[in-house]
């Protein structure tokens, strides 16, 4: 009995036996993974779907529009002032907000002055998580410069005032340009409207700010002072800015439902419509409510006849392996049509190409975790907010006309959001757009990132039994197989720690003033390295010491904990920002995956193991993060605009953004790669 | 004994009087007026006041012929001492409409609806009275007044409101709205309803077009001690209506109107019951002053005749009948007071409305009396964890100086500012981290805090309540008070409707008991008309703060579905591994494995071989062991059972396309 009990062993159970079967084929597994992962972001504009208005309380276009064309002109007249202002020779940049406070006043508004200066660069770049703290700021106006921000507020005559819409005009106040002051003259001719209409449930704020040190600067600061208790509530009155009974006296308006950012671009359009780009992306990847987009995408285009686009990447509208990808699925999608007219899918090649360009700016400045406009101010306290950037058609003639379209649009929105009971809350937050009226939803562009990390864990498991398996019989010391790992990790950590060193290095750099780009970069990269040689000869379980004891498995548990750190790495930046995961997915995994000592591809002398060697140099220059950055800015902007110290100035830029990208790069992303590196360098 | 006889006649005969005079003034009154007011922003105040009175019910019974029924009832059945409720939509704007003068401390109210109560009946019967009243409040005029009742939506103040007697109840719906459905009940308490009278100017359309509207029912009464002295129940209605004129004068001129102008209507007749009905115009003491200063300007040019009182030479407007009387308020030595002039609609009828006329002859412009600090109350912080409430009061003596009863005197003279703040539970105020600053200085806030009184919101079940006196000194140009909480989570089920709009934090309320809202008018007739009388009441400075509104996290209400596919996904792998583990035996299962060799047919083959070899009569036997065949043909057996469910898939497709 007990030799039969011995020859047939209980079967496991189901699921822990598909376990072994995926990790016992996980060489195969983690191809089909990763290239399903790629062809299903590819796949992405296809399965895009069209873009609805999913609040029914939003109406958007039910009322016609109230601005007239007395209202337009009189926006024109502003207009008009703003520019006679502009073009005098001296200007302190008190002129235009009191010319706006006082047109205000007449309308029926009050107004008052936000005086601010630019904020100081602070690094908080857990902000995201803690949101600003609620305390009361003390600031000082030691610097002479700062900025006036005039806001206007329009109370709603029956409401209960509890909840406001905010117009943001960023204008230069010494200098504006035209087109700073047709935002001007669209705001005020909407801003005069809504101070006479009754149907206003909402308090309007029109804030006119001061973009002299910059809009999101002082956009910041006016959101700062509306949430805390700001200088303005404290001192009664600052004599500097006070004029004509405008007093500096911080005045609110209860919750913000929504914000509009009103701009107007330099040059005009080549297109026969006026048009309308929508910038909707706040730092580390956050987009507002897709309503709040939707209601602009859908009264620009059927109310005022506007060609609206979201922002795309330009060169690769041109790029022809694109273009065959597309012909290729439109073909798919015709002959599965042909099969079952049912089955629709595939889209026109050229709507494809175009929706790639869309989608993969949309990934790009969502990775980048930057703010694309001033509305990313709002976000940050939890604002739905959106720049609408108007491009007109003729640079000068028929702008009461241009005035008109673009207020009634403006009204249009307003009235929606003013429809509005609740907060919006019903449509998507997570999306990426293909095109101004189609989105892809965080149900199937999680997909893609998944299939990609899906072989990590897969190739950690598959990597630490091999490793466990295969003892080498001339082990001199003879340690638990289970144990084992805890070196390799110990190597992980302390490479972790390193990058945790290195992310506080700039900081360091910045204290010095007045080093050129290069050689803060320069310097970043050195004292990283030396840091890094530092570490590993300090730390006795690395290479160099124990080199000699290393056997065969330790490369394999090495990379098993490597390929494990990045997984819970890339799933913990997913939560954070999705598309800097996947983007960064699209880098790691491969790279992860393919790392094998090259001593041993040499060895082994055969094609396939040379191949290899190539394809893990190939993945790990591609991989280091400068090398990437700038070889996607030859693919994007040419070779001749690339400069080595671009990348001190985007990872400074991400930095001063507070951006959880930067973090990224150098606690995951930058360990991983070297670990990679010390996988490949790897002795037998 | 004589002399004792003398006494009791003497007695009698004064008893007899003082009865006969009694007996002449147990009467129900009604008494209707209307105050009109111009505002500085090119609005119109207009103020109805409806005043009836009904003796106490031990002398006079308990039948009414002006009095209404249901409020008698009210009154009678749950004790009521006093009472007030109020509907509002929209905000009074204290800046530009005045926050210190005896209609805007009493008719400036919360949005919503505000109610508070007093009752004459044990401390531990108030409670349930309040829910009565409510309950009773709520059918009575066709508003949800009946959430008042849960204690989790109203609160006892101690001091806030006058009465001390901790009999009191105060709670407000902010979120209310507030449209004709109310108004109809409202005027329904009115002899005339809207039919006769001044009242017949509320016409639906104009009245709720309105920047404002507040409709008022003050009720008292002493119906309970039965003392000689006692007055029965007063009760009085008030409507505060803000309207723009809709006229196509120049910009620099205040806008004219009418009556029918500014209502759509005209008055024509008082109502027949009513002892009263009078038309008041208010003109503001800064308006009359400025009126003065341009008479004089004029005189100094023109060298006009000075007529005096008159109306009609007044420089600055003209009013389109002739007044019945002129009421000047008797302001301090340098400034004249506000005037009224009053009309009475008496005299008009059908064919004769009254139709009032103001047309203004000269552009003025002044502002209205503020309170003496003027405050706003807003939110700090956002996300949905945590956040403050701040109550920022701004002096408002640079714009006009108030003469308040202390004086300034800058060292010794203190403004004391009463606040009252309720909170409901689920906003978890932290009163530890109240922190005041005056003039942008944090203070120790124990030296300026006379008084505070907090009693802590218990989740589920009581608001937080909060109320305080601040003595602040008078020279004070800001003060702010900032208070932190924490945001609570709601069960599901306690979700109101529209969950994602946020929640209501209602209004405070800040007192200034040292400063009294009255006019002083000298003649000691004039206490008999009740809306003048009321507006020669001293009345505390009162003004309400903003309704805030705190988003608080709100769950994704189809939520439960997602929460049921999961939980019964968990209870599946729960339970069925579980059985799985209590079912199984090791041993035999490796019994049953080392035969597996041996017996591989199912169950059915088994029968059917038994049931053939029956049929054939031989003795049944155990088909051979054949491991290899047996496993193959299983494999078929699945592959068929495969096609077979995807046959019959494809086959029902097709079918139902």
């Amino acid at each position: 009995m007990a030799e039969v009990s011995a020859v047939v062993k209980p079967k496991p159970r189901p699921i822990i036996r598909i376990g072994l079967f995926l990790i016992s084929h996980s060489l195969f597994v983690s191809i089909v993974c990763c290239i399903a992962g790629v062809l299903a972001l590819l796949l992405l504009p296809v399965l895009a779907k069209n873009t609805y208005i999913s609040e029914n309380a939003l109406m958007p276009g039910s009322a016609s529009a109230m601005l007239s064309s007395d209202d337009a002109s009189d926006g024109h007249v502003f207009l008009n002032k703003i520019m006679s202002i502009s073009s005098m020779s001296k200007n302190s940049g008190i002129e235009i907000p009191e010319l706006i406070a006082k047109h205000i006043t007449e309308s029926g508004g009050e107004v008052n002055y936000h005086k601010f200066q630019p904020l100081s660069d602070s690094f908080h770049p857990l902000q995201f998580f803690v949101g600003p703290d609620a305390g009361i700021v003390q600031d000082n106006y030691s610097s002479t410069s700062y900025g006036v921000n005039t806001v206007g507020i329009v109370r709603a005559p029956r409401g209960d005032g509890k909840e406001a819409i905010i117009i943001v005009t960023p204008y230069n106040s010494v200098k504006p340009t035209t087109s700073e002051a047709l935002s001007l003259g669209v705001a005020y001719s909407v801003f005069t409207l809504l101070s006479r209409v009754s149907w206003l449930a909402k308090d309007i704020i029109w804030v006119a700010a001061d973009s002299r040190h910059g809009e999101h600067a002082a956009v910041a600061a006016w959101l700062r002072d509306y949430y805390t208790l700001s200088s303005g509530d404290l001192e009664h009155e600052v004599t500097s800015v006070k004029r004509e009974g405008v007093s500096n006296g911080f005045r609110r308006a209860g919750t913000m439902a929504a914000a509009l950012v009103i701009k107007v671009a330099d040059s005009s359009t080549g297109f026969e419509k006026d048009g309308l780009k929508i910038y909707a992306e706040a730092s580390n990847g956050q987009m507002p409510n897709l309503d709040l987009i939707n209601i602009d995408n859908y009264l620009a285009v059927h109310g005022q006849g506007l060609q609206v686009r979201v922002e795309k990447i330009w060169s690769l509208l041109d790029s022809w392996w694109l273009y065959s990808l597309g012909e290729l699925q439109e073909l798919i999608g015709k002959v599965a049509k042909s099969l079952n007219p049912g089955w629709k899918f595939g889209i026109p090649a050229s709507d494809y190409v175009e929706g790639c360009a869309t989608l993969a700016s949309s990934l790009y400045n969502q990775a980048l975790g930057v703010p694309t406009g001033p509305h990313g101010a709002f976000r940050d306290y939890q604002v739905d907010a959106i720049t609408l950037e108007f491009s007109p058609r003729f640079s000068s003639s028929q702008r009461v006309l241009f005035l008109l379209h673009v207020g009634r649009l403006v009204e249009g929105v307003i009235r929606s959001v003013n429809n509005l009971l609740e907060k919006f809350h019903q449509s998507f937050f997570l999306y990426l757009m293909t095109s101004p009226s189609r989105f892809v939803s965080v149900g199937i562009y999680m997909i893609a990132f998944a299939l990609l990390i899906a072989p990590l864990p897969l190739a950690a498991a598959a990597l630490f039994s091999d490793a466990s398996k295969s003892k080498s019989p001339g082990e001199s010391i003879p340690t638990s197989p289970a144990w084992n790992w805890l070196y390799a990790a110990k190597t992980v950590l302390i490479v972790h720690l390193w990058g945790a060193i290195v992310t506080i290095i700039p900081y360091l750099l910045h204290q010095s003033p007045d080093s050129s780009p290069l050689t803060s970069l320069s310097m970043w990269i050195a004292s990283s390295a030396i840091l890094l040689f530092f570490t590993r000869a300090a730390s006795g379980s690395l290479p160099f010491s124990r080199a000699s004891q290393l056997q065969t498995s330790e490369w394999t548990l090495l990379k098993a904990v490597t390929v494990a750190t990045a997984f819970i790495g890339l799933c913990l930046m997913s939560v954070i920002n999705y598309a800097t995961a996947e983007i960064g997915a699209l880098l790691l995994v491969p790279m992860c995956l393919m790392a094998v000592p090259l001593r041993a591809d040499l060895k082994a002398k055969t094609m396939k193991a040379v191949v290899r060697g190539a394809c893990n140099l190939l993945l790990v220059f591609v991989g280091f993060p400068p090398a990437a950055f700038l070889l996607s800015k030859v693919a994007l902007a040419g070779f001749d605009r690339v400069r080595l110290d671009d990348f001190w100035n985007w990872t400074e830029s991400l930095r001063e953004w507070n951006s959880a990208t930067y973090i990224y790069i150098c606690m995951v992303h930058l360990p991983c790669w070297v670990l990679c590196i010390h996988i490949l360098l790897h002795r037998r | 004994m004589s002399r004792f006889k003398a006494f009791l006649l003497l007695f009698l005969a004064l008893f007899s009087v003082t009865a006969s005079i009694k007996v002449e003034e147990l009467n129900e009154e009604f008494t209707e007026a209307l105050l009109l007011r111009p505002l500085p922003d090119r609005k119109v105040l207009a103020h109805f006041h409806f005043r009836s009175s009904a003796p106490p019910s031990q002398r006079y019974g308990r039948h009414h012929h002006i009095f209404p029924k249901s409020i008698h009832q009210l009154v009678h059945k749950f004790q009521v001492r006093e009472m007030e409720l109020s509907f509002t939509q929209g905000r009074w704007n204290y800046e530009r409409w005045g926050g210190f003068d005896p209609i805007s401390s009493c008719n400036a109210k919360p949005p919503g609806v505000e109610l508070w109560a007093e009752f004459d009946v044990p401390q531990n019967q108030v409670d349930d009275s309040w829910k009565n009243l409510a309950h009773a409040l709520s059918g009575l005029f066709c508003a949800s007044i009946n959430f008042l009742e849960r204690s989790t939506s109203y609160s006892a103040p101690h001091w806030s409101f006058g009465s001390a007697s901790g009999k009191l109840r105060y709670g407000t719906l902010p979120r209310e709205a507030v449209c004709t459905e109310n108004l109809t009940p409202w005027l329904k308490l009115l002899p005339c309803r809207d039919k006769a009278g001044l009242s017949s100017l509320m016409d639906r359309p104009s009245t709720y077009q309105g920047y404002y509207h507040s409709q008022r029912l003050h009720l008292k009464s002493d119906e309970s001690d039965a003392s000689e002295t006692s007055t029965g129940i007063v009760l009085e209605q008030t409507l505060t209506v803000v309207l723009r004129p809709e006229t196509f004068s120049e910009k620099a001129l205040q806008p004219n109107w009418s009556l029918s102008s500014l209502f759509g209507r005209s008055v024509s007749g008082k109502c027949s019951l009513s002892s009263s009905s009078n038309v008041y115009v208010q003109f503001e003491q800064n308006l009359v002053s400025a009126g003065d200063k341009l008479r004089e300007v004029s005189e100094a040019s023109e060298n006009a005749i000075s007529v005096g009182e008159g109306f009609q030479d007044n420089p600055l407007f003209e009013l389109s009948h002739p007044p019945k009387r002129v009421i000047r308020e008797s302001g301090n030595f340098q400034k004249a007071g506000s005037i009224l002039y009053e009309f009475s609609v008496e005299d008009s009828n059908e064919f004769k409305p009254f139709d009032l006329r103001l047309n203004w002859k000269a552009p003025v412009a002044w502002s209205s009396p503020q309170a003496p600090l003027q405050a706003s109350r807003f939110l700090l912080g956002s996300g949905n964890e945590r956040g403050a409430i701040a109550i920022s009061m701004k002096s408002t003596r640079s714009t006009n100086n108030v003469e308040g009863t202390g004086g300034y005197d800058e060292n010794e003279c203190w403004l004391r500012v009463g606040i009252f703040q309720m909170v409901p539970w689920y906003v978890k105020v932290y009163y530890h981290t109240l922190k005041l600053f005056l003039d942008g200085e944090p203070q120790s806030s124990t030296e300026n805090i006379e008084k505070i009184l907090v009693s802590p919101s218990e989740d589920k079940v009581s608001t937080g309540v909060m109320e305080l006196i601040l003595r602040l000194p008078c020279s004070v140009r800001t003060a702010a008070l900032t208070l932190e909480f924490d945001k609570g989570f709601l069960h599901i089920d306690e979700y109101p409707p529209d969950a994602n709009q946020g929640f209501d934090i209602p209004s405070a309320v800040i007192l200034f008991a040292d400063f009294v809202a009255n006019m002083s008018l000298h003649e000691n007739s004039l206490k008999q008309v009740p809306i003048l009388s009321k507006l020669q009441e001293e009345v505390p400075v009162i003004s309400y703060t903003e309704v805030l509104l705190v988003p608080l996290t709100t769950p994704d209400f189809s939520m439960p579905y997602n929460v049921i596919t999961i939980t019964c996904t968990v209870f599946a792998l729960y339970f069925g591994s579980i059985l799985n583990a209590l079912r199984r035996r090791i041993s035999e299962e490796e019994k049953l494995l080392s035969r597996k060799g041996a017996r591989k047919a199912s169950p059915l083959t088994l029968m059917i071989s038994k049931l053939t070899a029956k049929l054939r009569g031989k003795p049944w036997e155990p088909p051979e062991p054949s491991d290899l065949a047996g496993r193959s043909s299983s494999k078929y057996k699945l592959v068929a059972k495969v096609a077979l469910v995807a046959g019959v898939a494809a086959a029902w497709q097709l079918y139902f396309q």
